[in-house]
């Protein structure tokens, strides 16, 4: 889900690729084995991947804003801890995720760029806003868990770096899950106040939630070859039912009411029927007119620019070493 | 424990504490991705350490966020504020030149076994600080004319707290690394801060708490 | 003399990260870091690659250093030739004088 714009239609078919390529490429997908960066690709393939990599990463990068925005104010030691480490883990996310798109042939630099002038997309939740404490409880439970159903799936992708970087991730994602549910599950056995903060956060949280999933199945450009080419491995309608399905129950265990009033179990189907997102503020979002659109890249673009010295001043200084190494 | 030790704690705690929050702030703003990383990796160290000295000294949140700024005893150069990167990596250093001599210290003095395996953990830590910060310190202040200048704007705004924790074996170690970034080395005999013995601090550690304990405050007696 | 202007091609190059997590296993790939030189090429790979302790060692090496040879990929229809490891932009050369490469 941190890949919602993948289903833009790929019109570029590499017209004069040998077809004895092509063929053994798809039986090997088909096969489930995995593609390595020096393996022979369809060029389409290849463009999709940086963009759904890519896409992923700066999603991990930009999530550490809005979370790291209340580590100075976390209220206990032991929670602060434990956001500091989340907040890092996502920036290594970030970091694993640049280097499996770089074995696709584009530059970390690049790929930057393309975030910083708004060429790139990341995913829509992380433009919203935390205004409570009970934001990084929300956060943790709802956005990293709708996070890990799309994930532990992509551990199976065709693509070798990518599929192993997911593995790496997935391992360390369950304890940002579990986190963030104990934060609420502390605030809803907590004060007056403290339960008001929950279901205040749930109450914001919730439709962004299920909005990761994407548009529904019908409205997406459709993703036949991602499904063949094993880069997404289930409909955007199957996440979302699976994610209500699992945390519906976990608000009930909280003793929080989800905001959704045509919410109800039905027993024939053992699924939960849903409303409908608010599809124009989806789309809006995705336009750059949401809460944090803006604040969120020029925060990005601020740091990097900030830190041009800083970087100069280091290549500067290995230059100058293996210049001095070479004369001595 | 004796009075003169549980203060000698209380200085390592609230430094350690406060110079940990000050790194915290560099999440997401830091010159590259790898520093950020880097910085949050130290930042979770020294809130480590700070907790595990706070805890034998008394219950870890109370004295975190439950003391005014008078009552913290941490070397005022902790409480600073992050300036630019060259400031943040060479207050590091120096921080770092200085817990280099004083976890040892910890460890062979200390009574209380708890406090032994902090200081232990920490020895091997600060380590990988000082290596760290000095690095950034040398590749900063031979780098290119920009960061020469502000990484000797930084030695000027920084060398006058020293006061609190400069012995004679910080300056043995902090001077050479200075040289090698190029930088002039001030003089060991140049004015100092005063120190925070009796509470006294900079006008930042105000703003600071205020914005750290604002929350707790705002819900006291609440398990978080 | 490279131009040391930001984490451009000739700044920051890409270093490959491997990682021995206990005594008697090989070193494992693990991916890749950006950085100036070894030193830091070694912290950033720690500090990125072994959060959670996942390593008693660490290699890593300069990425355009490696040599890839895939012969299972080519069989009948190419001869095995010698690459880099993958198709990074900054892994070739490209001559002083030519832009938008």
């Amino acid at each position: 889900m941190y890949s919602q714009a993948l289903d833009e239609r790929d019109d570029h078919g590499d017209a004069s690729a040998p077809e004895q390529l092509e063929a053994r490429f798809e039986a090997r997908v088909a096969a489930e084995e995995k593609v390595e960066p020096n393996d022979w690709m369809p060029e389409a393939y290849r463009r999709t991947l940086i963009r759904q990599i890519s896409q992923h990463a700066h999603s991990e990068i930009i999530g550490m804003q809005p979370e790291g925005n209340w580590i100075t104010r976390a209220p206990s030691l032991r929670r602060k801890a434990i956001l500091l480490a989340k907040v890092q883990d996502e920036a290594g996310h970030g970091l694993y995720l640049y280097a499996a798109a770089e074995t696709l042939g584009i530059s970390r630099d690049e790929l930057v760029d393309q975030l910083l002038d708004g060429r790139a997309k990341y995913s829509s939740i992380f433009n919203y806003p935390t205004l409570t404490w009970a934001d990084i409880g929300a956060i943790g439970w709802l956005v990293d868990g709708a996070a890990i159903m799309n994930q532990i799936p992509l551990c199976r992708c065709s693509y070798g770096p990518y599929a192993r970087a997911m593995v790496r991730i997935c391992k360390e994602e369950s304890f940002h899950q579990r986190q963030g549910f104990e934060i609420m599950t502390t605030l809803s056995r907590g004060t007056a106040g403290q339960r008001a903060m929950a279901q205040d956060a749930l109450n914001r949280w919730w439709w962004p939630s299920l909005m990761m999933f994407g548009p529904h199945d019908s409205e997406s450009v459709h993703s036949d070859t991602s499904m063949r080419w094993k880069i997404k491995r289930f409909s955007n309608d199957e996440l979302r039912q699976k994610f209500v399905d699992v945390t519906v129950p976990q608000a009930d265990f909280l003793g929080l009411s989800v905001p959704d009033p045509d919410l109800r179990f039905d027993g024939s189907t053992s699924h939960y029927v849903f409303g409908e997102p608010d599809w124009d503020e989806f789309r809006a979002v995705l336009r750059g007119e949401g809460p944090c659109n803006t604040q969120r890249i020029a925060h990005r673009r601020k740091s990097h620019d900030e830190g041009e010295w800083v970087r100069a001043a280091a290549a500067a200084h290995a230059a100058k070493t293996k210049a001095r190494h070479a004369a001595a | 424990m004796s009075a003169t030790s549980e203060a000698v704690l209380l200085t390592v705690a609230d430094s350690c504490l406060l110079l940990s929050h000050r790194l915290s702030e560099w999440m997401s703003n830091a010159p590259t991705m790898e520093e950020d990383i880097a910085l949050g990796n130290i930042a979770l160290d020294l809130l480590g350490q700070a907790r595990g000295l706070l805890h034998v000294l008394g219950d870890e949140d109370e004295l975190a966020y439950f003391r005014d700024p008078q009552e913290f005893r941490n070397a005022l150069i902790c409480e600073l504020p992050n300036g630019d990167f060259a400031f943040t990596t060479l207050r590091l250093f120096l921080v770092s030149a200085w817990l280099e001599s004083v976890w040892p210290a910890l460890v062979t003095s200390s009574v209380a076994s708890d406090v032994r395996g902090v200081a232990e953990k920490a020895v091997k830590e600060n380590a990988y600080h000082l290596r760290h910060a000095s690095s950034w310190v040398i590749r900063l202040g031979d780098g290119t004319e920009e960061s020469h200048r502000r990484m000797a704007d930084a030695l000027d705004a920084l060398w006058p707290y020293r006061g609190e924790i400069a012995a004679h074996d910080w300056y043995d170690r902090v001077e050479p690394v200075l040289a090698t970034a190029t930088l002039t080395v001030p003089d060991r005999q140049a004015w100092t801060q005063r120190s925070s013995g009796d509470g006294w601090h900079t006008e930042h550690l105000g703003c600071l708490l205020a914005e750290m304990q604002s929350l707790a405050r705002a819900h006291p007696g609440a398990k978080w | 003399m490279p131009q040391p202007d930001g984490d451009r091609r000739d700044g920051w190059p890409l270093w490959e990260v491997f990682l021995r997590s206990r005594n008697g296993l090989h070193h494992q790939h693990v991916g890749s870091v950006h950085a100036v030189d070894v030193e830091m090429a070694i912290e950033n790979a720690r500090d990125v690659y072994t959060r959670r302790g996942e390593a008693i060692s660490i290699w890593v090496v300069p990425s355009a250093s490696i040599v890839a040879s895939d012969p299972a990929d080519k069989d009948e229809l190419f001869e095995p030739a010698l690459s880099k490891i993958y198709r990074h932009p900054t892994f070739y050369e490209v001559p002083d004088g030519v832009s938008n490469i």
